[in-house]
């Protein structure tokens, strides 16, 4: 085992930072995970259920129009034709699968967006096990389409209406749920955030996106590389996945892009705005006051709107080796209209925010060839949206 | 001697366990928690008070709600402190409990020293586990504070005996897999863990999370060395209600009958 695997620990960030109750708990998810990595009947199992459940590989997709409309060349990895809708489905089956091979007939997660949510159900409703969700009330009622997938799906969506009712409180019930429930129940994180070992094996999970990215590019391209690759960072995952597959290949510049909220109001942007914390288990950038007190957040994408960030995404902003930049309200929402006409693929509002900066970036270096993570689709937010007011279809 | 040491001595001596209430610091407003802590103080062995965070992970309704309303309050760490620092020369001594990015937010070196100059004994941290708890036990030794470790239901036998090997002050043994609050009863399980955590336990075991009523505190006394009570207290704080009574009740249970184990 290398050292990550070990003390959980990219740098200095990361760790497990949980109550005693749940150690046992962790220690035995870091063993089993540890123990399917090398199991290639579980690896087996996951590759299939990736092909025929998820419908992987996704395709890279040149946007011709949008790339003769922005001044370079734009691939698109489409996550969001992954089944749910978005890249969250390949950490949701990986998980389910780890939580029925050590027993665990319970799993609880937390949703921001819905997407992680509905993906979670999905692999809970194919592979038999109890589902519970805890989502917070704003984004019930803003990813409200969403709510009622999972509801199909089979899963108990259990509203949090404690303080700024967002991600952040799904995560605290999730983990309290956890704590109340440590022997049958599974905590299937849908980020690269919390404790040891989640980080690491979200990513691992993830990573799928990043190695089919670079094989599909290369295949085009005689074995080259875009010039950059851009992701959406809430906590973290769609990113971390696609990183995962170019960290290693210095000419690629890895670009992450974080919610600034309506320019107003409180941001979502941890790595630009905050410092180093501990929330949810793990030390990393947070948006905190000067009492430690977590800070409220804002952003029109639920799945973004969140005070922390992954571990490693901390250590590679600190480290240099990506960048992190922060793009608005308005912009993810232009930028969600313009792909829709120009390429008639409606994108979530959380990867609207990576195409924003990849206009911004084109617009400051024409001619790049970028890879954007279309990490999902957009049809969950046009209730809310329209509702208030925030897009006109016409 | 520490006066977490002479504080459990006493209550020995006096053929009792220890009563340690919890109080959130600010709640239900800076002047009610002043005076409801010199009254916990009438009655306590050791004082424990919570510095409110806005997100606790081991805290259920109750405490959650206090640590809320305390925050409205413009309840912060210093204070805290200051609050503290009223007590008597006389007073039983006090823990403090909050969660590590509190601390983490000053600094470890200056909250170990901030900390002592209020003359805190111990810090309960619940989300630094043994794995993560080297850095900040060795900033608060300095001062001479020691940082309380936890034990839980779900701690298997080996961990456990590493977990009381090095452990200062007391053990705080989690009584439930669970977050904090008041319970009917606790799990068939506790009698067993408590007495398994005792014979790894150099360092008095005190019992916490869900011990609400006398009874159960009269029930457990022939087991653990202390008992926290937290949520029940504040329960009567919501309610606009004196403290006094389930605190002299609290201590009348403590009492050691027959099983001195």
């Amino acid at each position: 085992m290398n050292a990550v695997e070990t003390t959980g620990r990219f740098g200095a960030f990361g760790g497990r930072y949980v109550p005693e109750t749940l150690m046992a708990n962790l220690l035995e998810l870091q063993a089993a995970y540890a123990d399917a990595r090398q199991d290639t009947a579980f690896q087996a199992e996951l590759r299939q259920t990736l092909a025929e459940f998820v419908g992987r590989p996704t395709p890279l997709y040149f946007a011709a129009r949008l790339s003769e409309a922005w001044g370079g060349r734009v691939y698109l990895k489409r996550e969001d034709l992954a089944h749910t809708g978005a890249h969250k489905i390949n950490n949701s089956v990986g998980q389910a699968l780890l939580a029925r091979r050590i027993g665990k007939r319970r799993v609880v997660a937390e949703t921001g967006a819905g997407q992680h949510g509905v993906a979670t159900a999905a692999a809970c409703a194919r592979m038999g096990l109890e589902c519970v969700v805890y989502m917070g009330g704003l984004d019930c009622e803003r990813q409200r389409p969403n709510v009622e997938r999972m509801k199909l799906l089979g899963a108990t969506v259990v509203p949090c209406e404690a303080g700024t009712r967002n991600l952040k409180v799904a995560i605290n019930e999730a983990i309290r749920d956890w704590i109340a429930n440590p022997a049958g129940t599974h905590y299937l994180i849908g980020s690269v955030v919390g404790p040891h070992p989640y980080p690491l094996m979200v990513r691992e999970f993830q990573r799928v996106i990043g190695d089919e990215a670079r094989e599909q590019f290369a295949a085009r391209h005689q074995g080259l590389q875009p010039d950059a690759v851009v992701a959406c960072v809430g906590g973290g995952s769609n990113a971390m996945g696609m990183f995962a597959g170019f960290v290693d290949q210095p000419r690629v510049e890895l670009h992450g892009v974080e919610a600034g909220g309506n320019g107003q109001g409180p941001t979502s942007a941890t790595l630009n705005h905050g410092r180093p914390g501990v929330l949810h288990g793990a030390y990393s950038y947070l948006l905190q006051d000067a009492e430690g007190q977590i800070a409220p957040t804002g952003s029109v994408a639920a799945g973004l709107d969140y005070p922390g960030v992954g571990p490693e995404h901390s250590y590679l902003n600190d480290s240099n080796r990506a960048r992190y930049h922060v793009v608005q309200d308005g912009e993810a929402l232009s930028a969600m209209a313009e792909l829709s006409r120009t390429e008639g693929i409606l994108p979530a509002l959380e990867s609207s925010h990576a195409l924003a900066f990849t206009k911004k970036l084109l617009r400051e270096r024409p001619g790049l060839t970028v890879l954007v993570n279309l990490s999902g689709r957009g049809d969950k937010d046009l209730p809310g949206l329209l509702a208030k007011g925030l897009l006109k279809t016409e | 001697m520490t006066a977490l040491d002479r504080a459990f001595a006493k209550a020995r001596a006096e053929n009792r366990r220890a009563l340690l209430p919890f109080l959130m610091s600010g709640y239900p407003c800076r002047e009610r928690f002043r005076a409801d802590l010199a009254e916990a103080a009438r009655f306590a062995d050791v004082l424990e008070v919570g510095v409110p965070f806005s997100d606790p992970l081991a805290d259920g309704p109750v405490i959650q709600a206090a640590a809320a309303a305390a925050l409205r309050e413009g309840t912060t760490l210093a204070r805290t402190l200051e609050d503290i620092a009223t007590l008597p020369a006389g007073a039983p001594p006090l823990v403090l409990m909050l969660s590590f990015n509190q601390v983490l937010a000053r600094g470890l070196g200056a909250f170990a020293a901030a900390a002592a100059a209020a003359r805190v004994a111990a810090l309960i941290v619940p989300d630094v586990p043994l794995e993560e708890s080297a850095p900040l036990e060795d900033a608060l030794a300095t001062r001479g504070l020691a940082l309380v470790r936890m034990l839980a239901p779900t701690t298997p036998e080996a961990r456990m005996g590493r977990i009381c090997a090095g452990a200062r002050g007391f053990l705080y043994a989690i009584s439930v897999a669970g977050v904090t609050g008041t319970r009917d009863s606790l799990p068939p399980g506790v009698e067993d863990y408590i007495r398994l955590a005792r014979r790894h336990a150099s360092v008095p075991l005190c019992l916490g999370f869900g011990i609400s009523r006398p009874e159960q505190v009269r029930t457990l006394a022939p087991l653990a060395d202390g008992f926290v009570v937290g949520s029940a207290l504040i329960r009567l704080q919501q309610e606009g209600k004196p403290l006094s009574p389930l605190l002299g009740a609290l201590r009348d249970a403590t009492a050691i009958q027959g099983d001195r184990s």
